[in-house]
């Protein structure tokens, strides 16, 4: 009974972060088409930048927002350069591109930090006592702060001005244009912001397994099955998708391994894709 | 009204040919009767159910209620591939042909699908017949010079015409041509008059177009739709003498 | 003010409009009439950068749009009503008004006024607000289209075929509103097929075939004397 309490607790916090990954490229994907591989590594960087943050500082709420700000930069330059001249092209390239740049992002960061594994410190320290379990609070915290940035990444979607023209622009990129709306600005904005996700969720996933260059790898591929579960462009749907197969492949660890169990996400992405393909969150096409 | 083959019965009717999407009736109670060897022109304003009624002929719809009789069959609500083999062939609005294919080997295709068997040997001896089927076709279509040009790089007229040919080399009985000359200049569009001049003899055609100058020019009866029910039909003079076809067009 | 300068456009390969000139000055209604197929909406198209344009000129007031990008049509005064209306299905009806409203530059008081005024337009609009631009009627749906650009406080409307597909009670509305768009000073490029509104609304109208201007003329000339109608709208 313990062990499912501390399952749930991880599924929740797992999916929590993961929700703020997965909604970054969702957002992505739902307003350029572009199926962003370098999301995790985008997330990866965002730890080590937030670890070298910490380092100097010693404040980890600062190395969050150093951290978010630094790579929503990096994002808007590699849109800007890289992905921006291949608009209107065959999505295969802008999938090719992306994947280019997850490999310099990974060896750069090889190079930059070296190879061993860099710590960020839990923000927030001690555990907390629920019926015989104890449980790290900054777990807690993690998944409080990323239910708050992804509440406050919806509130700005709904309502102010710029989250109309990111909505309106994501359903009818002509006709948002005839409005005026600046189409390549918004996608730009759009993948900074999406970038910042990412690397927020790195460093609030910092304390839980340590800084390495390869952490993205996992995440951008559990981002993508949540993504495609939740419904491609629906942020909704991702968030739900997110804690739902987070908390199948806790649930799973108690049985198997931990690196076993995301086979019960592949197992969850691919009955999505035989019944419902355009996802199980989403309403019933048509 | 206008029939070539008085003796013979309709290669098409339909009886109260009807598609509705939802509460809209696309198509309303259509009732229509071509004979073998006619041009008949379908026209209608904007939303008048031509689409939908050719998409029912095809296969490509199925109709809510009422017959498609194709030569004694009934064929309403059979897949398109099965129609394609009872003869009716169709010519689209956004071309189909193949772009990395030669123009011969677009309609070459389309000639195999006609006499297609599985015995290699077989196959090796008549592969001649539908080169020159393919051959002939091109001839058809005003397209012959350019049999080994990729159709990529046809201009728009002559992708057009070669979509007609692709359609014709499945020799069928019944062709429904969708707007052949959108798109295309005075020019082009007087080619492909012509074009379907050349290709009547032996075939019953439907077409439906905008342009009435081409429409009035080819077709021996005319049927008018609107809002998916048949407002009028008859010979094109009584078509462009009728009051109410004026109207609607012109909504006075 | 808008000038179309023997204009030739493509899409892909298909040749759409040949040598097209068309002139609308400042606070003007022009009428653009033709059958199914002929160009009218390509040429709108053209305007708003849509369409390749391999020969001539579009100018607004002076100005070259070639090299304009196509989110800056609407900074220059140009509003676009396609044919399709384009609502944007999952935005409320103020939030579709909003990607119109939200200009830089636009005071609080002039954004109530101009929204107050649209709402006096078209009142159904003020009532189903809140409501998601999908799930309102084709007539609603085409009221919202034109609300929309009014908000850009445009010096020209490009309407393409609002009547279509509308009932007679919603036509005769849309033809109010045309009316009322002129008396407030704003030009109008009216696509069309429906003659009798177009003559109505009007001072001049070209008339387009096979993707060339074939006629042009004043309303008045127009009702005179049918035979041009016939010939070109009709069978």
């Amino acid at each position: 009974m313990d062990q499912v309490l501390v399952q749930t607790l991880h599924g929740l916090v797992n999916g929590m972060v993961l929700a703020m990954v997965a909604s970054g490229l969702t957002l992505i994907f739902g307003i350029m088409d572009i199926v962003n591989f370098a999301h995790g590594d985008l997330l990866m960087l965002g730890a080590f930048v937030g670890a070298s943050v910490l380092g100097v500082t010693g404040n980890y709420w600062l190395a969050l927002l150093a951290a978010s700000i630094a790579i929503a930069a990096l994002g808007a330059i590699l849109q800007i350069t890289t992905l921006r001249p291949l608009i209107g092209r065959d999505p295969l390239t802008t999938i090719l591109a992306t994947f280019g740049l997850s490999l310099v992002m990974q060896k750069y960061a090889l190079w930059q930090w070296g190879p061993s594994v860099r710590r960020i410190s839990e923000p927030v320290p001690g555990d907390f006592t629920l019926f015989h379990i104890q449980y790290p609070w900054y777990r807690i915290a993690t998944a409080v702060l990323a239910g708050l940035i992804l509440a406050g990444l919806w509130l700005f979607l709904k309502y102010g001005k710029y989250g109309i023209w990111i909505r309106a622009t994501t359903q009818d990129r002509v006709m948002a244009q005839a409005m005026g709306i600046p189409v390549p600005l918004v996608y730009t904005a759009v993948f900074a912001i999406g970038s910042a996700m990412a690397a927020a969720s790195g460093v609030l996933f910092g304390p839980f397994a340590g800084v390495t260059q390869t952490m993205g790898f996992d995440f951008t591929l559990r981002a993508f099955i949540v993504v495609v579960v939740g419904g491609m462009g629906n942020l909704g749907g991702s968030i739900l998708a997110s804690i739902f197969v987070s908390l199948l492949e806790s649930y799973a660890a108690i049985v198997v391994s931990p690196a076993q169990a995301v086979i019960v996400s592949f197992v969850v992405l691919v009955l999505t894709m035989l019944f419902r393909p355009t996802g199980l969150f989403v309403p019933t096409p048509k | 009204m206008a029939t070539l083959t008085a003796s013979s019965s309709p290669i098409l009717k339909t009886e109260g040919l009807t598609v509705r999407f939802g509460g809209l009736a696309a198509v309303n109670n259509v009732s229509m009767s071509v004979p073998r060897g006619e041009i008949r022109g379908i026209i209608g304003p904007n939303g008048a159910g031509k689409s939908t009624f050719f998409n029912c002929l095809t296969g490509v719809l199925r109709p809510t209620t009422g017959r498609i009789v194709f030569n004694g069959e009934d064929i309403a609500g059979l897949p398109p591939h099965t129609i394609s083999r009872k003869a009716i062939a169709r010519s689209y609005q956004i071309t189909n042909i193949l772009p990395g294919a030669t123009v011969l080997e677009n309609v070459r295709i389309a000639s195999q699908s006609r006499h297609h068997n599985w015995s290699m040997l077989r196959h090796h001896r008549s592969y001649a017949d539908v080169i020159a089927r393919a051959r002939a076709v091109l001839a058809d279509v005003g397209l012959a010079d350019k049999e080994d040009e990729l159709a990529s790089n046809l201009s728009h007229g002559e992708q057009r015409n070669l979509e007609i040919g692709i359609a014709l080399a499945t020799e069928p009985k019944l062709l429904c041509l969708d707007e052949p000359t959108a798109g295309m200049s005075v020019a082009e569009t007087h080619a492909t008059v012509d074009l379907v001049r050349r290709i009547a003899r032996g075939l019953t055609i439907l077409i439906v177009e905008h342009d009435m100058e081409v429409v009035m020019g080819l077709a021996h009866t005319i049927t008018v739709l609107n809002y998916g029910e048949v407002l009028a039909e008859g010979r094109p003079a009584e078509i462009q003498a009728n009051p109410r076809v004026q109207e609607v067009y012109l909504k006075t | 003010m808008l000038v179309l300068e023997q204009v030739d456009a493509h899409y892909g390969k298909s040749h759409v409009l040949h040598g097209v000139s068309i002139e609308v000055r400042a606070g003007e209604v022009v009428g653009l009439l033709g059958r199914n197929g002929v160009g009218k909406t390509t040429t709108l198209k053209a305007i708003m950068g849509m369409a390749r344009r391999s020969a001539g000129r579009i100018t607004f007031e002076g100005r070259d749009l070639q090299g304009v990008p196509p989110h800056g049509l609407a900074g220059l005064g140009i509003a676009w009503v396609p044919e399709e209306r384009r609502i944007f299905r999952l935005l409320t009806v103020l939030e579709n008004l909003r990607t119109g409203l939200d200009r830089s530059g636009i005071t609080p008081p002039r954004r109530e006024a101009l929204l107050e005024k649209v709402y006096a337009y078209f009142p159904i609009l003020r009532e189903r607000r809140n409501q998601p631009g999908g799930t309102l009627s084709g007539g609603e749906q085409q009221m919202l289209a034109i609300a929309r650009a009014m908000m850009l406080e445009p010096k020209i409307i490009l309407l393409d075929e609002p009547t279509e597909g509308l009932m007679p009670r919603m036509v005769a509305q849309i033809q109010e509103i045309v009316h009322a768009l002129h008396r407030d000073g704003v030009a109008i490029l009216l696509v069309e097929q429906n003659v009798p509104l177009t003559l109505d609304a009007a001072e001049r109208v070209y008339i387009m075939e096979k993707g060339a201007v074939r006629h042009h003329a004043s309303s008045a000339e127009l009702r005179a004397d049918q035979r041009v109608i016939h010939e070109y709208l009709g069978v």
